[in-house]
């Protein structure tokens, strides 16, 4: 595309602040890349504990007779690893770790704009992780409220941690929400404001917009969160009503009154459904990116790819009741909730066939980054199409609360988003670490996940068109539904789910074996035409650039350019630098 | 090998979904038009499922990098993208519509529906039928104690002649359009019978509501679909439909809450009487 825009620099380099100590060097850093190993490292390790956290549930669905764990354990667990996994691992992992290290080098910044807030961000997440944790240990443990934490229940206590556990999760919630802004408004700014010369908005890889957009949402949507956790906790310590009517427990009429379950469900979903897409918007650009350089081709309609994120991004504001299509909301919000959601899923499609058409006589290298984004579009239009059902209000209506749910969600953002995140981490390690993963084991681990998360939650759909309900501790009696077919299949399923499991412990193997003896990358492994690997050192320094900020001449999709020798030209190469191909006097397109 | 894989995934769906003995239960309500709409979503999805990922499998099996091979330069194709745009949104529109016309229907009792109260609380289910009057009583959370479990109001005309059934089956008569008022007097339930295809929350501080048309006679389990504390697994009841004459012996055997009160006032004026004895 066009090289004309290049703007004169406007300001000198100001000299960038090095590390003195080990301390601030390595602890307390302010380097973005190195936080966003720390955001990685320890969005990782809460996440391997809701990993061990759904083994323990799908034992207990698939063999309720062994009761491995009490009523109460299960529900403390199915919400500690939701919560965990939604919030302190994918939220975390796209915008903390990948936005870390990311936003600079691919807008051609030397680091954020505020790094000393960007330290703080991930110190104030790490606080967040541990009282998280701390919930574990405390009297009553975690709280088994479910990881959308329902009043009343959530507070009363027919609920497991209701001693602690809950006051602890909300506490966890505000201070993770406190960190997470002074690491997006960083995020945003350092894309508005702190893009090298020729980086126009429409030359930064879909990766950043994708981040830029989700980043944009959470810090209209965590508010909502954060003022409904505020609210909760007095209601919880302080007796007060917001979301408490008068109401009996076993038997004992107690002191709240006039609240309202519903406007809590409200806040929740006002933040809970664009978190859908603040997970889902950066895997959208990540997947972009990884699909154009694995295919050897630009991707296909960028403009159209970025008025999808940006419109998705909007309308994720206008569709939160639709999970509160059986809330006992008022009945007539279905109509509207219903329409907008069933919009949403026309700029959704649009990226899906984007991806596909990028495809389309391309030079398809099957690297094991393009396996995970391969596998990544089969989920994603799984879960995206059984969104379809769920977002239509009447058609809601049976599968709500069912399993059908379950495999959903899990399949949409749970499976594709973390393919991405996988695919991701592939293509980038070497960029990180100066080495490769292990291939072969890289592939084992590929194929074990994909098939065995396909293997997962593919039947798990039927289980709900039975009518199975989500979060039974065990299913009991109900020969109508919960045949003795449906219980082999529930042991297929959890078969399947100790395998993924396994093939994650080889993954963490892989890193670390491979971050000391991988074989050493040579420079951009990949040949990909995008900023982040044009750096003068692999991995690449504090300052990331060297003595000169990279000027841009062009999008960061400049793929099998006809004409060129190379199939890919980096973003910082000029026109007249492109060696031609033989036979060729110039570039064969020309440019836009 | 890759190719073959993601054809035996799209295969394999197809064909579970064809030979899959886990489906819907058979349907004992008026709304098979909400069977009907996951039918046509069914279709339309499976179509679009199998079309995007036939075409994606057959990339990767055309466009595989070879030795030499370069793949093509095509930035965007305005008509190709305006084209898929108006396409899914036919598409779309097409699943909405008839999905918002059965919406309708759902939210839209007739008038001569009869309204059961099904009330909520940890963990079982409490049923309030109207009496002759065919109107339900007032209640209030706060009028609840060990003589009022329903919290009715003692001085509301209406309510003297309610049926009341606690902590025991429903019968409800087939073919009779039954709107169900739904209460909880502690925390979130959800009132779910798989066979009737319906459900809704119970929300404590308010009264929700749905509809239905028994149509099949037979013993239906309900169940909480609500995350409501440790016993939200094991919160069942059970309701039986039956034709009229079964439904009016049901009806005769139960107690109205005038009749339960008298009993209660009867039951303590013996307890008083038995310590002043003593």
């Amino acid at each position: 595309m066009s090289e004309s825009i290049v703007p004169e620099s406007e300001l000198e380099e100001v000299e960038l602040y090095h590390a003195k100590s080990w301390w601030t060097e390595k602890v307390f850093t302010q380097d973005a890349k190195l936080i966003a190993v720390q955001y990685g490292l320890t969005a990782f390790a809460i996440g391997f504990v809701a990993l061990v956290l759904s083994w323990f549930m799908r034992i207990q669905i698939a063999f309720p007779e062994l009761s491995i764990i009490s009523e109460g354990t299960y529900y403390q667990f199915i919400t500690m690893h939701g919560m965990i996994m939604v919030v302190y691992l994918l939220t975390a992992l796209f915008l903390g770790a990948f936005g870390n290290y990311l936003i600079p080098l691919m807008v051609g910044a030397r680091d954020m704009v505020f790094p000393y807030l960007n330290m703080v961000s991930y110190w104030t997440y790490l606080v967040a992780v541990l009282v998280l944790f701390v919930s574990f240990f405390t009297p009553g443990g975690p709280t088994g409220a479910g990881w959308t934490l329902y009043p009343p229940q959530a507070i009363l206590g027919g609920t497991p941690g209701q001693e602690s556990g809950i006051i602890l999760m909300l506490v966890s919630l505000c201070i993770f929400i406190v960190g997470f802004t002074m690491g997006g408004l960083n995020y945003v700014i350092t894309i508005l404001q702190a893009r090298t010369r020729g980086m126009t908005l429409m030359r930064m890889p879909l990766t950043v917009w994708g981040i830029f957009t989700a980043t944009v949402l959470a810090l209209f949507a965590f508010p909502a969160l954060f003022v409904s956790a505020v609210m909760m906790l007095f209601d919880k310590l302080l007796m007060t009503s917001f979301f408490m009517p008068a109401l009996v427990e076993f038997g004992e009429n107690l002191t709240y009154g006039g609240g309202s379950p519903i406007l809590f469900q409200h806040l929740f979903w006002f933040f809970g459904h664009p978190e859908v897409y603040i997970v889902a918007l950066p895997a959208f650009g990540i997947v972009s990116d990884l699909i154009s350089v694995h295919a050897r081709k630009n991707i296909f309609g960028f403009r159209m790819m970025v008025w999808a994120i940006v419109g998705i991004g909007a309308l994720s504001f206008i569709v939160w009741a639709h999970h509160m299509y059986v809330s006992g909301m008022n009945p007539y919000f279905g109509f509207f909730f219903a329409t907008t959601t069933l919009i949403i899923a026309v700029p959704t499609a649009l990226k899906v066939y984007n991806w596909v058409l990028t495809l389309w006589k391309g030079n398809i290298h099957l690297t094991i980054p393009m396996l995970f984004c391969l596998a990544f579009i089969v989920t994603f239009l799984n879960g995206g199409l059984t969104g379809l059902f769920l977002g239509n209000v009447v058609v809601d209506v049976p599968l709500s609360d069912t399993y059908f749910v379950v495999a959903h969600f899990h399949m949409v953002m749970g499976i594709a988003p973390v393919l991405v995140i996988l695919g991701a981490i592939y293509h980038w390690f070497p960029l990180i670490t100066g080495r490769m993963l292990h291939d072969g084991m890289g592939r084992f681990h590929f194929w074990v996940t994909f098939i065995g998360s396909y293997l997962i939650y593919f039947p798990m759909h039927y289980l709900g068109f039975i009518g199975v309900p989500r979060r039974y501790y065990e299913m009991g009696q109900t020969e109508a539904l919960y045949t003795s077919s449906a219980a082999d299949l529930n042991v297929f399923i959890t078969l399947a789910a100790l395998a993924v499991g396994f093939a994650q412990l080889v993954f963490v193997f892989n890193v670390f074996w491979s971050a000391k003896k991988g074989i050493v990358a040579e420079k951009n492994p990949w040949k990909a035409a995008s900023l982040e690997w044009q750096t003068p050192d692999q991995p690449p320094v504090h300052g990331n650039f060297g003595k000169e900020l990279p000027v841009i001449y062009r999008w960061a999709y400049d793929y099998s350019v006809p004409g060129a020798e190379d199939d890919f030209i980096p973003q910082d190469v000029p026109n007249e630098k492109v060696k031609l191909a033989k036979g060729h006097s110039q570039l064969g397109v020309e440019s836009t | 090998m890759v190719p073959f894989i993601l054809l035996l995934v799209i295969v394999g769906s197809v064909l579970f979904h064809i030979f899959t003995p886990w489906y819907s239960t058979p349907i004992a309500s008026n709304w098979s038009n909400i069977d009907k709409t996951i039918e046509l979503t069914f279709w339309m999805t499976g179509g679009v499922y199998v079309a995007v990922l036939g075409f994606m499998t057959y990339c990767v099996i055309r466009f595989r990098s070879k030795e030499g091979h370069r793949a093509d330069y095509e930035p965007e194709s305005k008509k190709l993208e305006i084209i898929l745009t108006v396409l899914t949104t036919i598409g779309v529109a097409g699943l909405l519509a008839p999905g918002l016309i059965v919406w309708d229907e759902y939210v839209s009792p007739p008038e001569d529906a009869m309204p059961i109260e099904a009330m909520g609380q940890q963990w079982y289910w409490s049923f309030r039928l109207p009496g002759e009057d065919g109107v339900l009583g007032t209640t209030d959370a706060r009028n609840i104690n060990a003589d009022n479990p329903f919290g009715m109001n003692k001085n509301d005309p209406n309510g003297q002649d309610d049926i009341l059934i606690e902590g025991d089956d429903l019968h409800l008569e087939l073919e009779k359009p039954v709107k169900f008022l739904l209460r909880s007097i502690d925390v979130l339930h959800n009132f779910y019978v798989p066979q009737f295809r319906a459900k809704m929350d119970l929300v404590p501080g308010m009264v929700t509501y749905y509809w239905i048309r028994p149509t099949l006679a037979g013993g239906y389990e309900i169940l909480c679909a609500e995350l409501c504390g440790v016993g939200h697994h094991a919160m069942r009841g059970f309701v039986k439909v039956e034709g009229k004459e079964d439904y009016k012996n049901w009806l005769d055997d139960q107690s109205t809450f005038k009749a339960l009160q008298e009993e209660a006032k009867l039951e303590n004026k013996e307890k008083l009487a038995f310590h002043k004895s003593n």
